[in-house]
Formats: C-alpha cells, sequence, structure tokens
C-alpha cells in the first residue's frame, strides 16, 4: 500500500536530484522524501475522514454526559471522552469550568483534560501505520492510564482545596443542584446536514494540518540525520535502557519543547527505529506533548499556585515511571 | 448600536472572530462595538465551554468555532 511512496522517493532522489543510492546523504534524502510524502498523505486522508465521523461530538454532550455518571465509573469515562473528544487547548478553561460548574469531580475534569493532550484519533491511526497495532495498543493504555491515576490521585488528596475560589464556588453550586445547565448550545445542531460535516472536516484537515506539518518535516529530518549520520548502535549504547537517568532526563526536555500528539509521532517512530528504548522514547514524548509552560500558565486562572504545582509535579513523576516501567519490560513485548 | 463581545482566552480564533466581525459591519455600513473578553469568570457565566463564542447584546448566539459570514450578516442585521 505505502510501494507509491517509496517510488516516489526514488524517482525524486535518485533520478531528479541525481544522487546515489549506495551514498549517506543519498538515503538520508531518500529517507526523508519518502517518509515525509506517506505522513502528510495519511495525515490529511486520516483526519478529513475521521473529523466527518465525530461531527457532532462536542464537550457539551461530553459534560451532560459525565455529570450524570457515578465518580467511580467517571474516571474512565472522563479519560476516554478526552481521547477523543476534539477541542482546542485554548478551550481548556471553559471546558473545565463547564464541567466544573456543572458539578462533576474534579478529578473526573482532570482525567479529561489530562488524557486529552495525550491521545487523540488522528495520532492512534498514525501510530497504527508507522509503529503497529501493538505499540498503538500500548500507548493507548498508557495515556489513559495516566489521565485515571492521575484523576483518581487529585480526588484523593481532596485537591479542589486548592482551586480558585469562584472556580470552588462554582463546583459546589453545581454538586447542589445537580441538575447540568444545558445554555451555551444556542447554536448546537441537533442532527447535522452531510454539507455541515463536510464543512466542519475541512476546516479540521486544514486547521490540524497547518500546525502539524512543520512537526513532521522536524521529526522526519531528525531522523533522517540520525538514519544517515549517526553510527548504528550508538544510541542504544549510550542512551539505552542501561542508563536509568536517560528517562527522567528525556522527560525535563520535553518541558520547553512543545507540540501535539499528532505532531510528536513522526519523531516517535525516528527515535524508536534508531534505537532509543521504547520507555525513554514514550516518556520523552509524553511530556513535550502534556508538559507545557505556556498550557499550565493558563491554567493559573482557576487553580493555586498550589495545586498546580502539584499536578505539574504529577506528570513528570508518571512520565518517568511509564519510561522506566516500559524499558523494564521492553525485552517481554 | 449593537454590543458583540468575543469569549475567548486570546487564542488566533478569537482575534480572528472579533475581525472578521469588525470588518464585515464595516462592509455593510453597520455600527456596532466589538469587544473582546478573556475573563474564565465571564466565559463561565455564558456558560460556554467551547470558544470563540459571540455575545450579541448579552445573548449567547454562538460558540466552537469562527462564525461564518452568514451567520455574522445574520447577528447584524436583525434586532
Amino acid at each position: 500500500m505505502f510501494q507509491v511512496f517509496t517510488d516516489f522517493a526514488s524517482w525524486l532522489t535518485y533520478s531528479i536530484l541525481g544522487l546515489s543510492a549506495d551514498t549517506k546523504l543519498g538515503s538520508a534524502v531518500h529517507f526523508f522524501i519518502e517518509d515525509v510524502s506517506k505522513i502528510f498523505a495519511l495525515l490529511i486522508v486520516l483526519i478529513y475522514v475521521i473529523a466527518l465521523l465525530r461531527a457532532s461530538l462536542n464537550v457539551e454532550n461530553v459534560r451532560d454526559y459525565l455529570a450524570r455518571k457515578h465518580r467511580g465509573v467517571g474516571y474512565l469515562m472522563g479519560s476516554g471522552f478526552g481521547a477523543i473528544t476534539p477541542f482546542c487547548s485554548c478551550s481548556s478553561i471553559p471546558v473545565f469550568l463547564g464541567f466544573t460548574s456543572a458539578g462533576i469531580p474534579l478529578g473526573v475534569t482532570m482525567s479529561f483534560l489530562l488524557t486529552s493532550p495525550l491521545i487523540n484519533e488522528v495520532a492512534i491511526l498514525l501510530l497504527m501505520s508507522l509503529l503497529g497495532w501493538k505499540f498503538t495498543v500500548l500507548y493507548i493504555v498508557i495515556g489513559m492510564s495516566v489521565g485515571i491515576l492521575g484523576g483518581l490521585f487529585l480526588d484523593v488528596i481532596k485537591a479542589d482545596r486548592w482551586l480558585q475560589s469562584f472556580a470552588a464556588k462554582a463546583l459546589k453550586n453545581g454538586q447542589s443542584n445537580f441538575v447540568a445547565k444545558t445554555q451555551g448550545t444556542a447554536d448546537t445542531p441537533k442532527r447535522m446536514t452531510t454539507r455541515e460535516r463536510h464543512g466542519f472536516a475541512k476546516t479540521e484537515t486544514f486547521g490540524i494540518f497547518s500546525r502539524v506539518w512543520k512537526w513532521v518535516i522536524i521529526g522526519v529530518g531528525l531522523g533522517a540525520a540520525l538514519h544517515g549520520f549517526v553510527p548504528d548502535g550508538w544510541i542504544e549504547q549510550h542512551l539505552g535502557d542501561k542508563q536509568w537517568w536517560s528517562v527522567p532526563a528525556a522527560v525535563l526536555l520535553g518541558i520547553p519543547l512543545y507540540s501535539n500528539a499528532t505532531g510528536i509521532i513522526p519523531v516517535m517512530e525516528s527515535l524508536i527505529t534508531n534505537g532509543l528504548p521504547i520507555g525513554t522514547t514514550l516518556a520523552f514524548c509524553m511530556s513535550t506533548v502534556a508538559a507545557s509552560f505556556p498550557e499550565f500558565i493558563l491554567l493559573k486562572q482557576v487553580m493555586q499556585w498550589r495545586l498546580l504545582a502539584i499536578v505539574f509535579a504529577m506528570l513528570l513523576v508518571a512520565f518517568t515511571l511509564v519510561g522506566w516501567i516500559f524499558n523494564i519490560f521492553t525485552p517481554f513485548l | 448600536m449593537k454590543k458583540i463581545m468575543v469569549l475567548g482566552s486570546g487564542c488566533t480564533k478569537c482575534k480572528k472572530t472579533a475581525e472578521v466581525i469588525e470588518s464585515i459591519a464595516q462592509e455593510l455600513n453597520i455600527q456596532v462595538s466589538v469587544s473582546k473578553e478573556t475573563s474564565a469568570e465571564v466565559i463561565m457565566s455564558f456558560g460556554v465551554m467551547s470558544t470563540p463564542a459571540v455575545v450579541v447584546d448579552n445573548n449567547l448566539v454562538h460558540s466552537g468555532s469562527i462564525p461564518y459570514r452568514e451567520q455574522i450578516t445574520h447577528w447584524l442585521k436583525d434586532a
């Protein structure tokens, strides 16, 4: 199915650019062209098809659903919906407050918000096509576990003590009058027409692609450089699972970097195929995707510093554990 | 004069929404005041969860995306 991209890259690299397949440069360029064209094509098709399917799923429906659920199921459902519900990260504050004022427990809301950047359906399909289904399942399980356990942990330590006062008041009000408010759905269409779905899918494809394309170039470029110029086995020897510190180092390195889950996957592919252990790669990528300063500064509007610090530290610890556990278990996979 | 408020935490889509509304109003020669509201508390008070959202004369008319031209024209022309 992907042969056409290999042929295209061969034609461009060897016939048009006149590079030789035996040189390092030739093979690096070939790899770069093949992967970039493949991922671009996959992305455009996948984003469009998926957007078409999930056009009518929105945060308002999720809130109304979660508000009626028992807390125990809530974490799981919150995390699950976080994975598939589309919403721009700039909406996380309104979503947080919307959930909170419907009386949904803080932990459940956080399960939703923590899982959301880690998993999305485009990322899942991209992972499947680049790294195989085993790794994909693993990634989903891990992403959701971080969300579920993170939410649970916050409720156990009664983290809602450290909300900003107006948010805490909203939560209290929401819990006492259980009925979820349904205002704010002024023009949410009850049933979407095919034309509206197409419109939504087109906007989504354009929007996501324009954010992600540069990450694909960076990821694949990095891969091509490693592929062509770093000696085989160097990474394994120097950053392999024998070096315990490489995991926390990867998590720290991921903090100042920011990308969304879809953009980080080509990077992930390059790192793994070049011999970086799976656990270290996961730790780095999850940290890049979910722990970013700009996002955390936004959360300051609804959380006190203390809670903000707890959530941030919790994420860093979680990603480091994920990395270590995976590096230990990789040989058994 | 209509008072239009764009709710959103300052993302590019919100800025664009405000710009589009202003430019269409100018085109149609309708006087409006367009303001942006970024306070989380105010956004919550309208029950909005997906931004950008649009409030016309204190009524929430839209949320979740940059509105289409036809919608904006409709808000501007009708009372």
